[in-house]
């Protein structure tokens, strides 16, 4: 198993605005991506890999400039590896909205020549995949063999079936959700307050200022990073270890290992995290929920995606989705008799456990990606074109 | 090889073209071969993470769930057939899983072994519990925690309401239809609501 090694970023700039759910549009944009592996005469063994909260377009390889700078999924994505890049041409992108070179708040908004800043738009799932299948056009890819993601890149995953069915043909959805609860959504609102009720935010254009709310993004990624890990693990890496032999009778030091490694996952993402994106980030997760316009009916979401092939995976320790969550999905395939198959992998690490290579997780996704190869592209499965079911306005 | 038998007899029993669900699925092999010789589609339900991994690598839907928490995951008669071949007694909720078993079903087929098969009976006569090839554990590590007749079966099925369409017994590969409650290794029943 190897890397793909050093990896070069490109960009795309579309001149086409992009039509917002909100109905608000884009005027113009750019999406920085990575490809990883090649693209077949047949042009249908693509996978993308769409992103969560925090990550980007740098799924693999590394940066010759910066070669401590691994990909975020790259124990998955490489020659020999489970997404294998000697039978994939995998594609990572990053989302507009975010920070790591699509447009985003920190762009320059071509009606004002300021920085968007918290007038970015709030972008959906929805979009994003919209975004994505322009990507997609202009690389001349009418059909991807996968889409896969984890938490928030799992709902683009789904998205995709129920948006562009006849464009993917299997979509690998893991540790994820078809909404957030109101826990969910409860710890998002608390992070995002941090943020704002920071004095540095200047209502979101704190660029012009000269200063990052950066206090409130720790303490949002103090609070977004517990959901991350479960009980158990928390509990057998930091238990009540204290940092000093004795406790500081102090409310203000660090007593106990669990806050220092807090502060110092929320220092180290302030470093390089953008406060606008973490809120409008937030806001696609509270807002993604297909089953809305189905008057919450799941089972009549998916009725577009009959053509495709399930993956959902779930953790038993992750308590942020939980596995019910994901059943939730399995429910509304089985009553629309997709093809689909589950996985509860019982690692300890909670949502987090998505990211890691626990040898069970990772062999089935092995297993599935090599099915992928076997079976190629079905007839019938999905069709010729690039039919664009439940997309309402095509511009 | 008699299981690969036994599973060929079982699949005779599947309408060419039926939607599916084989509850305790295992690797996937009858799946699979309802899929290539009968055209049947649909799902299996299985808690072995190493089995799950094996219907992944045969390319079957399976769904990793721990059966005796019921079927919540399925609308009542959303399968044509509904398989639950040598799992029945694992179950600690065996009359509840058929009568689940016939709500999600037109059809239902089971088997199990017959604890009832004369070498078992033999065995307990000369006061030991069987071990054999279709019950190969010692009573201290069964995992079969229902033990049970192919007669007993009959009086379940009625109990539940269930029409028998057709019952026999197997043993090495082979159909047993003449006193199978003493002749068969295993029972088979296809069943349905009456």
């Amino acid at each position: 198993m190897g890397s793909v090694g050093h990896v070069t970023p490109q960009s795309m700039h579309f001149s086409e605005p992009l039509v917002l759910a909100s109905g608000a549009r884009l005027p113009e944009y750019t999406l920085v991506y990575e490809t990883y592996g090649g693209l077949n005469a047949a042009r249908d063994n693509a996978v993308l890999v769409c992103h969560a909260l925090n990550a980007s377009h740098h799924v693999a390889g590394t940066y010759e400039d910066d070669p401590k700078n691994v990909g975020w999924w790259d124990n998955l994505v490489g020659p020999g590896k489970p997404l294998d890049t000697d039978h994939f041409f995998v594609i990572g992108v990053n989302n507009p909205g975010s920070c790591f070179g699509s447009t985003g708040p920190a762009s320059i908004n071509p009606a004002t020549g300021r920085r968007w800043g918290a007038d970015f738009p709030v972008v959906t799932v929805e979009d994003w995949v919209d975004a994505q299948a322009r990507l997609l056009d202009a690389l001349g890819i009418e059909q991807l063999a996968a889409a896969i993601g984890g938490s928030l890149g799992g709902m683009q995953a789904l998205s995709w079936t129920m948006r562009y069915p006849r464009r993917v043909r299997h979509s690998i959805a893991i540790a994820t959700t078809p909404n957030l609860s109101a826990q969910n959504i409860a710890f998002n609102e608390v992070a995002r307050r941090a943020i704002v009720t920071d004095p540095e935010f200047h209502d979101g254009h704190y660029y012009e200022h000269g200063t990052l709310p950066r206090r409130g993004l720790r303490v949002a990624r103090m609070i977004g990073h517990i959901t991350y890990l479960s009980d158990d693990v928390m509990a057998e890496k930091f238990g009540r270890q204290l940092r000093n032999a004795e406790l500081a009778y102090s409310t203000q030091a660090i007593d106990f290992q669990i806050e220092s490694y807090l502060r110092y996952q929320g220092e180290k993402f302030s470093e390089y995290f953008d406060a606008n994106a973490y809120l409008l980030i937030t806001r696609t997760l509270d807002y993604f929920d297909p089953a809305r316009p189905h008057g919450g009916d799941l089972t009549r979401a998916f009725e577009a995606a009959a053509g495709n092939r399930f993956l959902i995976v779930s953790f038993t320790t992750d308590w942020r989705f939980s596995p019910e969550r994901g059943r939730e999905i399995v429910k509304a395939l089985v009553d629309n008799r997709i093809d689909v198959s589950y996985a509860e992998i019982d690692a300890p690490h909670g949502h987090d456990a998505f990211l890691l290579d626990d040898p069970r997780y990772h062999g089935l996704l092995r297993a599935y990606f090599d099915r992928i190869v076997r079976d190629g592209p079905v007839a019938g499965s999905a069709g010729e074109g690039s039919l664009a079911v439940g997309q309402t306005e095509v511009s | 090889m008699s299981e690969r038998r036994d599973m060929e007899r079982i699949a005779e029993l599947v309408p060419a073209g039926s939607r599916v669900l084989d509850l305790g699925c295992g690797t996937g092999a009858l799946l699979a071969l309802l899929r290539d010789t009968r055209r049947c589609t649909g799902y299996g339900v299985e808690i072995d993470d190493g089995k799950v991994l094996e219907c992944i690598k045969r390319g079957v839907n399976v769904l990793q769930r721990n059966l005796d928490e019921g079927l919540a995951l399925f609308d009542d008669g959303s399968f044509d057939v509904v398989l639950q071949l040598d799992t029945l007694q694992n179950l600690r909720n065996t009359e509840q899983m058929l009568r689940e078993t016939a709500r999600v079903g037109r059809i239902g087929i089971v088997s199990f072994p017959n604890f009832a098969h004369w070498p078992n009976r033999l065995s307990v006569l000369r006061g030991r519990m069987p071990v054999t090839k279709t019950l190969p554990y010692q009573w201290y590590d069964t995992p079969n925690i229902r033990v049970g007749t192919f007669a007993d079966f009959e009086v379940l099925a009625r109990q539940c309401g269930l029409r028998v369409l057709e019952s026999f017994g197997l043993s090495e590969g082979e159909v047993v239809r003449r006193w199978p409650n003493l002749l068969a290794s295993t029972a088979v029943f296809k069943f349905d609501r009456g």
